[in-house]
């Protein structure tokens, strides 16, 4: 479903630059579970980026079920990300002083989704997350894996078909870490394509396919039959 | 969308209210100077309008000289001659009244009382030609304006200073310096004209009377002249100018050693003052409102750059580049247009307390009102355009990695 052939970046000009990602030749199936791994530095979130389309590649190009996202427009990649993919970005990424509910709806909002039943959907989303008693409290008000879960609520309360997760777990400790990747897990298990980045061992343990990304290279790939 | 917007900019506005109220008291004080001023302008206009043509728009003051400018009397000024107002009483049809009209301030006299005042020589046409009515009383026969016999009207203000007792003033002797006069008539109350000066202050005799005890001569400085009607103003004026000419055998080059107006001139002197100086008020206000304006694009501008991470987020999430130009450009228009409001209020209530203490009609003109608010949200779309135009040409992901 997804494929990258001969993907670079490169940052700055001339000798000034430095190339993040080398050629990178990547495919991913739908409904697969892929964890990125790789020391710090060697391009994990640039590649997840160009993925996620927030970020364009400097060559190669980006395939995605037979539509090139790399001829797409600016506005089209904003349709691409606001029908398709989900975001949890390696911050948090939450609005401030908006309430967890707000936050959650805000995907509904660009979907053109009416007031009343977006805020049911954004409430159930939070419920399904175990944030019950909490959609109206800010994020200055969660701790950080409450406001993980809103984050989590608020990729997948548009339905996507690709969720993209940044170190999800990052700044949660074991217990947290594996509760988050529950969901996760639970998603991926009813169909959504889920591309992460990590660098634990026992959170990549949750994917069906572990790529590992050294220099902006792919060093090599392991897949596990779940 | 559009209504999400709105409720996001209302949000985003109280979230920051302090902030806001200051950004928009430029817009504040701009809407509410302009509304103000057009509004108390127009009511000052109607007020003097007003009462100009209480004074009888339809009356043209003839006098001599040749008035070119304030402080610029011609150097020959022949006075009228009683003759001369006969002859133009007796040729001219267009004329409903005309009196000549001398006058000179000096002081009545009743038993223990004395009080200054103006008093004029007039014929009865004098009433006529200044709208006057009678409170009680009469005006003078034709006996006494021929011999000159010595009665008199009085206005309400004299009434008031000379007879304390409340007594009918009809068949009392005053004494006016020189002379003294039966009082035939008291002059029903006018009040202040438009320039202050209070209309009830007056004692009016027989023209002939004044001429031969006050004047000593039969020299005329002012005749008052009521057009009928039906007959256009400029006509009137070109039929007098043209018998006086005559009268005086100025040749066809020279120019006209008298002259006649009207206090409509006078009204359109008074209207073109008025409106250059609404004009050049609303012109600072204006400027004002183009301050305001520049006070919301650096606020927005701030905004922008403090929000960057909430503009990449949305973008992550699906949001356009033109729906984050929509929602930075309607935060600027409603930020203007709730200062548009305000101050829309405000100068609504300046006008009010203007028009309460300085006794002037109070006019409120809906067009303006509204220009106003259209205007005040237009100032958030010109001045908000390039925040908000800054806001949607971020990269979604150098804008998520603003720190
Ligand atoms: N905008 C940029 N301009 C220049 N260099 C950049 C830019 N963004 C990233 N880089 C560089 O690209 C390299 C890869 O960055 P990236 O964020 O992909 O690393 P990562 O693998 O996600 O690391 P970590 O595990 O620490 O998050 C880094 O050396 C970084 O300095
Ligand atoms: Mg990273």
């Amino acid at each position: 479903m997804i494929e990258l052939q001969n993907v670079s970046k490169v940052y700055g000009m001339e000798e000034a630059s430095s190339t993040v990602l080398k050629n990178i030749n990547l495919t991913i199936n739908k409904g697969e579970f892929v964890a990125i791994m790789g020391p710090s530095g060697s391009g994990k979130s640039t590649l997840l980026n160009i993925l996620g389309t927030l970020d364009v590649p400097t060559s190669g190009t980006y395939t995605f079920a037979d539509t090139s996202i790399s001829a797409l427009s600016k506005e089209q990649r904003s349709l691409f990300r606001r029908y398709v993919l989900g975001f949890i970005f390696q911050g948090f990424n939450l609005l401030k002083k908006t309430s967890a509910l707000e936050n959650v709806e805000m995907p509904l909002v660009y979907l053109g989704i009416k007031s009343k039943e977006r805020k049911q959907r954004a409430y159930d989303a939070l419920i399904s997350v175990g944030l019950e008693g909490r959609t109206e409290y800010e994020p200055s008000q969660l701790s950080g894996g409450q406001q993980q879960r809103v984050a989590i609520a608020r990729a997948m309360v548009s339905r996507p078909k690709v969720l993209i997760a940044d170190e999800p777990t990052g700044n949660l400790d074991t217990k947290r870490s594996h509760e988050i990747m529950q969901i996760i897990k639970g998603f991926n298990a009813e169909g959504i394509t889920v591309i992460m980045v990590t660098h634990e061992d026992e959170v990549a343990a949750y994917a069906s396919r572990v790529i590992h990304v050294r220099d902006g290279m792919i060093e090599r790939e392991i897949s596990y039959a779940h | 969308m559009l209504i999400n917007a709105l409720l996001q900019a209302l949000r985003e506005i109280r979230r920051n209210l302090m902030r806001s109220m200051l950004t928009a008291i430029g817009i504040v004080i701009g809407i509410a100077s302009v509304i103000a001023m057009v509004n108390i302008g127009k009511g000052a206009s109607q007020s003097i309008t007003q009462s100009i043509s209480k004074l009888g728009s339809t009356t043209l003051y003839i006098t001599p000289g040749q008035q070119r400018g304030p402080g610029n009397q011609s150097a020959v000024s022949i006075p009228f001659k009683l003759k001369d107002v006969a002859v133009l009483k007796d040729s001219l049809f267009a004329l409903r009244a005309i009196s000549a009209v001398e006058g000179s301030t000096m002081t009545a006299l009743y038993q223990d009382q004395n009080y200054q005042t103006s008093v004029k020589g007039v014929d009865n046409d004098y009433f006529i030609a200044q709208n006057l009515e009678f409170k009680s009383g009469r005006e003078f026969t034709k006996n006494e304006l021929r011999t000159g016999l010595g009665s008199c009207i009085i206005g309400q203000t004299v009434l008031d200073k000379l007879f304390l007792d409340g007594e009918s003033p009809i068949g009392k002797k005053i004494r006016v310096e020189k002379f003294s006069c039966e009082v035939i008539g008291v002059l029903s109350p006018k009040g202040a004209n438009t320039f202050g000066m209070d209309q009830d202050d007056i004692i009016l005799v027989p023209l002939k009377m004044f001429l031969r005890r006050i004047s000593g001569n039969d020299n005329i400085h002012l005749i008052m002249a009521s057009v009928k009607e039906n007959i256009p103003l400029e006509e009137a004026t070109l039929q007098i100018q043209q018998l006086i000419r005559e009268r005086r055998h100025l040749k066809p080059d020279e120019e006209d050693n008298f002259s006649v107006r009207s206090m409509s001139a006078l009204l359109d002197t008074i209207g073109k003052i008025t409106s250059m100086l609404t004009t050049m008020l609303g012109a600072v206000a204006a400027i004002s409102l183009v301050v305001g304006g520049i006070g919301i694009m650096n606020i927005m501008l701030v905004s922008v750059t403090e929000r960057t991470r909430e503009i990449g987020i949305r973008m992550a999430i699906g949001a356009m580049p033109q729906d984050i130009l929509i929602q930075f450009l309607i935060e600027a228009v409603v930020l203007s247009g709730l200062g548009g409001i305000i101050g829309v209020i405000l100068g609504i209530s300046i006008t009010y307390l203007v028009s309460v203490t300085m006794d002037i009609a109070l006019i409120i003109d809906p067009s303006i009102t509204v220009i106003a608010l259209v205007f005040s949200m237009l100032i958030g779309i010109v001045f908000g355009i390039i925040p908000a135009r800054k806001a949607s040409n971020m990269n979604p992901i150098d804008a998520l990695r603003y720190e």
